[in-house]
């Protein structure tokens, strides 16, 4: 098997083309601003936007619209909405309120689930969309769906290029950053739009429920390997490219679905950046990241 | 309030075999979900039971591809999942992530088993994947029904006898400890408490949505009142109203699933406690008009009003 012509096998038709497009501008952002969501601890709130994109999808596709459209109308809003919403308990250890908030959270995105379920219902025979919809699949990509994504996905880029700095400043003191003139408040809400979108596409790409796969693990790797931001961003869009190229490919030569490989695959990033993290604490390396002795 | 309308009108509802075998497992389990989630939403643990919930699809999936009775493997990979989860992810605020980072994998297989169950079998039922993901209370056999009701009550039982020191653990675990409560496994044990509860609910009402009960009805309890134990049994009986009130809804307007409706009624409970409480709170400007009947939460309030000041 050489390495053109199994090239050229994958290639053979349009539609892995563009699974393969999507997949890297997907993987690019989601790789970044997964980055960025996993120092804000907001991967509850990553989920949530990602679940929301299941109702406008269905809802899209019941009214005739493209699912592509659905996922972003949806996520975009309801980004602004939890941006909208007063932060509780955020920051603070105070009893209950980080659960409280969260329970909101989780009623949303049940709510949200429950929706895209009647929409999915309403429109009849449309059981093998839900699965597309929910796990993902290499073979619905339209090319005006990659263009779609390719413009979201510069577009975001540009804004988290722009909010980086005050946004990473603001993401590990709050209170500091304020302090300094950082606007705390529009730069999260920013951030969640951005978030948004990157669920969005990540959607398309793996199915709402397991948007994880490449929005957190990559960068959940990344974080385990180095505390430094430029390289651990670098890090986490590598690994986000590598887990989604595989699953694709993979997915095409195999009976199983492309959501099962790019979660495997980030998930063994994980795992493995998790063994080495331990395995150089265990070798005495511990004074070099400051959070290892936290707990003990 | 809902709830009061279905039992009014119970004669004509509840004389179809297959809403009273709804309305029997319906109400155990939503007593349950709303008892244990009070807790979880005290413990700050929604985001485990939101793992446990989807791990109920993949364990069910597993069972079916294998050829085995869907319940074995919704309450083993529930129970399991939700025992180690306590056991090794109880540490620091990395939590989350390793929670969710390994929840997308096991979703995955589940994707996997799911494919292994629908090209393996020619026969096999092509709706086992919604039912599984969004349930299907209306559909239960009566053997079915009956064996949810029990098993609800008896994890009710369970949670019961635990509740008082899982109470004081959940409030100050340094304090229970000290007192010689054992909290260390108390908390793997809660979790695989939560995890039977999150295999028995996505029965009825799907995997996905589980959380709708286990999360909605004890948020909307904790929004009006700040006792634990009134906020308990407040948040069973909202969840049993929700289940009551979608299943009237789902009765009288067909073309609505079950689940949604049950879904939006916890949902819409939430909704208005949350906006009750804002509107309270905003009427309440005048500082602290003594609630007699809660000192506590008044001495609360006060606490965080003067700490704000600082």
């Amino acid at each position: 098997m050489n390495p053109a012509g199994f090239l050229a096998e994958l290639f053979a038709y349009p539609f892995m083309v563009n699974a393969f497009q999507a997949g890297t501008i997907v993987a690019v952002a989601a790789g970044a601003i997964g980055w960025f969501m996993v120092q804000r601890r907001q991967s509850f709130a990553g989920h949530t936007l990602a679940v929301i994109g299941f109702p406008g999808a269905a809802g899209a596709t019941l009214l005739g619209q493209s699912p592509a459209v659905g996922y972003f109308v949806a996520c975009i809003g309801g980004a602004l909405v939890i941006a909208s919403l007063p932060a509780t308990g955020r920051t603070g250890g105070e009893l209950g309120g980080a659960g409280e908030e969260s329970a909101a959270i989780g009623t949303v995105q049940a709510f949200a689930l429950a929706c895209g379920f009647l929409f999915v219902s309403l429109y009849k025979g449309f059981l093998g969309g839900l699965n597309n919809l929910l796990f993902g699949t290499i073979t619905g990509v339209t090319t005006g769906q990659v263009a779609l994504l390719a413009v979201a996905g510069l577009v975001s880029l540009a804004v988290l290029a722009i909010i980086a700095r005050p946004l990473l400043f603001s993401s590990i003191d709050p209170a500091i950053a304020g302090s300094r003139g950082v606007p705390v408040r529009a730069v999260s809400a920013a951030f969640l739009v951005l978030l948004g979108v990157a669920a969005a596409g990540t959607s398309q790409v793996t199915g709402s429920l397991l948007v994880f796969a490449l929005l957190v693990a990559p960068a959940a790797t990344a974080t385990r390997l180095t505390a430094r931001p430029v390289l651990g961003i670098a890090l986490s869009v590598v690994i986000a490219l590598a887990a989604t190229w595989a699953g694709e490919a993979i997915a095409y030569f195999s009976p199983y679905p492309i959501g099962f490989w790019v979660a495997s695959l980030a998930f063994a990033a994980f795992v493995a950046a998790t063994a080495w993290q331990a395995a150089r604490e265990h070798h005495g390396l511990r004074r070099a990241s400051p959070n290892a002795g936290v707990r003990a | 309030m809902t709830g009061i309308a279905a039992l009014g009108t119970g004669g004509w509802i509840l004389s179809e075999p297959f809403m009273q075998n709804a309305f029997m497992a319906g109400t155990a389990v939503a007593l349950l979900a709303g008892l244990v989630g009070h807790f979880v939403v005290l413990r700050g643990q929604v985001f485990a039971g939101d793992a446990l919930s989807h791990v109920a699809y993949t364990g069910a999936l597993a069972a079916l591809a294998a050829g085995l009775d869907l319940r074995l493997g919704l309450f083993t990979a529930t129970i399991g999942i939700g025992f180690a989860l306590g056991l090794f992810g109880g540490r620091g605020a990395s939590d989350d992530v390793v929670i969710g980072t390994t929840f997308a994998w096991i979703l995955g297989l589940g994707v996997f088993f799911l494919s292994i169950y629908t090209t393996r079998s020619s026969t096999s039922d092509s709706t086992a994947n919604v039912k599984v993901l969004f349930g299907s209370i209306l559909g239960i056999s009566s053997a079915a029904a009956q064996s949810e009701a029990w098993t609800a009550a008896g994890l009710i039982l369970v949670l019961l006898a635990i509740a008082r020191p899982l109470l004081f653990a959940s409030l100050d675990a340094a304090g229970a400890a000290a007192r010689g409560i054992p909290v260390r496994f108390l908390g793997p044990f809660f979790l695989a408490l939560l995890g039977a509860t999150a295999a028995t609910a996505s029965q009825l009402v799907g995997a996905l949505l589980v959380f709708g009960l286990l999360a909605a009805p004890p948020a909307a309890a904790r929004k009006l009142t700040d006792r634990p134990w009134t906020g308990f049994w407040l948040s069973g009986a909202l969840a049993v109203a929700a289940v009551w009130a979608g299943l009237a809804l789902a009765y009288w307007v067909p073309t609505l699933p079950s689940s949604f409706t049950i879904t939006s009624a916890a949902s819409l409970e939430y909704a208005t406690a949350a906006t009750a409480s804002w509107i309270l709170a905003r009427n309440a400007r005048i500082p602290a008009s003594p609630d007699l009947s809660n000192p506590e939460a008044t001495q609360g309030a006060g606490e965080t009003a003067g700490s704000r000041h600082q």
